[in-house]
């Protein structure tokens, strides 16, 4: 058991620690466009402020639990695609439209108890990001169209169709730039003590265990699973791949609709034109990092959350723009694809636990799946 | 004419050609313009693909080309003041000539980094792009704000090539060529490696073996194809076309940098391949169709159709411009479900190749 654990972990950690370390040699090879001189001490200014940043107080911590909750719930949908050997791409347009679902009926239930308002705001949020995910599952299922194109194509019709709802039907018409009207009461209210703690990190919190036990306690997530592993096993033993694949991409598209409809209602209050998220590539670091085990996603959900929240302060401490936090995820997500360095570096027995030991992904790309 | 446009639905269709032979010659230039790095994408991935390997991160090559070539442009301006272009070339200038072979030699690079990871370490071809994608982002982000305090000076931009005059004041067709052949140099090679590649999949023994290699890499390796090295090779030189899309961004189209400016175009190639079944030419038509979808909903913006045509211009008046922008992708998820005309990836795409060993 203890092994098992060692070995799941010490892979994405080695990935961490060497992404840390790419990070800081960028830092000092760019430190003579920051002010002018190289600075060898630059990276620990900066990590120390992005340490301090993130949770280096209550209200730096609580920040970290902000930034993590839409990347914990997204980081779940891409990992259960994952875990049935689908690649979701397209988390970012299903939570763009779980927002708009969130904004749609939050504004619609402005003025009604928040017991009414806040859980049919959540809802319709769940539902859009369902009905967007389901789209791409029902395609692959019945035409064998690979989910990986169409949901690059759904993420951009998602785009045009908030530009158009947003600027037209669904304008606020005292507004003076295009928003959708306030959620008022279907706002998430705060934790007790903080300035923008909503209760949106416990639903992400409530979502490990539960998908946690969907994935591995019950007769769905098993066949998930098999689907994932094996999918001709799987029919041989009397499994429905297509049921699945579209269930699978369904609950997936909750997630992260979920994801959206929480970012709406306890952060911004209202969906404005342009409501750009980087959602969709963060999701699949995090699930990747995590390898798409429910805790696992938790803590790469919070590393990166944490990356987010410290990054402001280091900027203003370092003069390291925020975008280093970007360059720290894809070098992360390079060193666990390219494990063969990792192992190579640190001595480490090949023992198949790199992302390439993922079952899946791309191996029905386009028309032929085996289901 | 009044006749045919009267006629019910039908005339409709009457009144729309009418429009498009209208405004057509009008949009057609910046259509092929804004084409240019789609079908250049398209181009990229069509030389990953067609052998075998996935490539989701031509948005990220494109991106990481746009930066790298208008740094090479802009210091190379800065180092040597007053450089004249070359007469008659394009208005090139040294410094425009080193940034676009410093964009190429980018888009190669990061390709020989896909190239590794999804060939010899066999990694998820996807999770590979996705990488590239994120990577690409952050890095062009984070040097642009580091850099963006020194303000480096603009390089400029190459000119169009002007065709002569009697071509381009042809009666019927010479709006053609206005659009296809007054372009700057980027422009024109686009269409020239569409049709070389085109002939070059189907006519030549590379094609041969690059088909085969991407629909069957174990036959093509009992027949004597080395698959590992032409996927590295094909793929390596595919990212000459991610490099040019990305110069076009920054030292033909426009002459700045921007985080993010290649704002999906990449993933639109993508699309573009797929509608194209996998070809150049394919993709090219692919390419302008997408963008013509776009101009032509602005066009009705602008000037809608009216007079003889006012039926037509009430129908898509009505239509909000946002339709005309997602119609690409639309499609594409049409094509590919296969609802009309289907359209088929290679048979190995994604599939990472193992020799069998020896033993």
């Amino acid at each position: 058991m203890i092994q098992r654990l060692r070995d799941q972990l010490l892979i994405p950690a080695l990935a961490v620690v060497m992404g840390l370390f790419v990070g800081a040699i960028v830092m000092i090879v760019t430190s003579p466009l920051i002010d002018g001189q190289f600075q060898l001490d630059l990276p620990l200014k900066a990590y120390g402020a992005l340490i301090d940043g993130s949770v280096g107080s209550f209200n730096a911590i609580i920040q970290t639990l902000v930034e993590a909750t839409p990347l914990v719930l997204a980081g779940l949908a891409v990992g259960l695609g994952f875990k049935a050997g689908l690649f979701n791409i397209g988390a970012q347009g299903q939570f763009l439209l779980g927002a708009l679902g969130a904004a749609l009926v939050g504004g619609w239930l402005a003025g009604a108890s928040p017991w009414v308002a806040i859980p049919l705001a959540l809802l319709a949020g769940v539902i859009a990001g369902a009905i967007y995910g389901f789209i791409p599952g029902a395609l692959k299922a019945f035409t064998g169209a690979h989910e990986v194109v169409t949901t690059i194509m759904l993420n951009y019709i998602a785009l045009y169709i908030l530009a158009y709802l947003i600027t037209g039907p669904l304008r606020d018409p005292f507004a003076t730039f295009a928003r959708t009207v306030d959620v008022g009461n279907a706002a998430l209210p705060l934790l007790p003590e903080t300035r923008n703690g909503h209760i949106g990190i416990l639903l992400a919190a409530a979502a490990v265990p539960i998908v946690w036990w969907l994935l591995f306690r019950s007769t769905l997530g098993f066949q998930i699973r098999a689907v994932g592993a094996n999918p001709d096993a799987a029919r041989y033993a009397g499994m429905r791949p297509r049921a699945l694949i579209i269930l699978t991409m369904s609950v997936s598209g909750l997630l992260a609709g979920l994801a959206g409809a929480i970012q709406i209602l306890g952060l911004t209050k209202h969906m404005p034109i342009g409501y750009a998220s980087s959602i969709g590539f963060d999701a699949i670091a995090v699930a990747l990092l995590g390898r798409s085990h429910p805790l696992g996603v938790l803590l790469a959900a919070l590393l990166f959350g944490a990356m987010r929240a410290g990054s402001g302060l280091m900027q203003v401490r370092a003069g390291i723009p925020v975008q280093m936090i970007d360059v720290l995820q894809g070098v992360i997500l390079f060193f666990l694809a390219a494990d063969v360095i990792l192992r190579w570096v640190f001595r480490v027995r090949a023992r198949g636990t790199g992302i390439g030991q993922e079952s899946t992904v791309t191996r029905s790309y386009g028309g032929q799946t085996s289901i | 004419m009044d006749v045919l446009y009267g006629i019910p639905l039908i005339g409709l269709l009457f009144q729309l050609i009418a429009y498009l032979v209208q405004v057509l010659p009008l949009i057609a230039p910046i259509i092929v313009v804004l084409a240019t790095p789609i079908a250049l994408g398209a181009m990229c991935g069509f030389m990953n693909e067609r052998s075998g390997v996935v490539n989701i991160g031509i948005e990220g090559m494109m991106l990481s080309a746009a930066f790298t070539g208008w740094v090479a442009a802009a210091t190379m301006t800065a180092l040597f003041p007053g450089q004249t272009p070359i007469a008659g070339f394009f208005g090139a200038t040294p410094a425009l000539v080193v940034g676009l072979l410093v964009a190429i030699a980018t888009g190669m690079l990061v390709s020989v980094a896909h190239a590794w990871l999804s060939i010899s370490v066999r990694a998820d071809q996807i999770i590979s792009g996705t990488i590239i994608n994120i990577v690409a982002v952050g890095a062009t982000g984070y040097l642009n704000i580091l850099i963006s305090g020194t303000a480096p000076p603009t390089a400029g931009s190459f000119r169009a090539w002007v065709p002569p005059k009697e071509l381009m004041d042809l009666p019927y067709v010479g709006w053609l060529f206005d659009a296809f052949l007054n372009q700057g140099p980027i422009v024109l090679t686009m269409l020239v490696m569409a049709v070389v590649l085109q002939v070059l999949l189907f006519r030549s023994r590379w094609g041969l073996r690059t088909r085969a290699v991407g629909e069957h890499p174990k036959a093509a390796e009992t027949v004597g194809v080395d698959v590992i090295r032409l996927r590295y090779r094909n793929v390596i030189l595919g990212g000459i076309f991610a490099g040019l899309a990305g110069a076009w961004f920054t030292l033909e189209y426009g002459n700045s940098f921007q985080g993010g400016m290649t704002n999906g175009r990449g993933f639109i190639a993508l699309a573009a391949l797929i509608f194209g079944r996998w070809t150049p030419i394919g993709g090219l038509g692919a390419a302008l169709l997408f963008t013509s979808s776009e101009a032509i909903g602005t066009a009705i913006r602008f000037q809608p159709p009216s007079g003889e045509l006012a039926q037509l211009g009430d129908l898509l008046s009505g239509v909000p411009s946002q339709v005309f922008s997602a119609l690409p992708y639309l499609v594409t998820i049409i094509v590919l479900a296969g609802v009309v005309g289907r359209s088929l990836p290679p048979a190995a795409v994604g599939k990472p190749y193992q020799r069998e060993s020896v033993s």
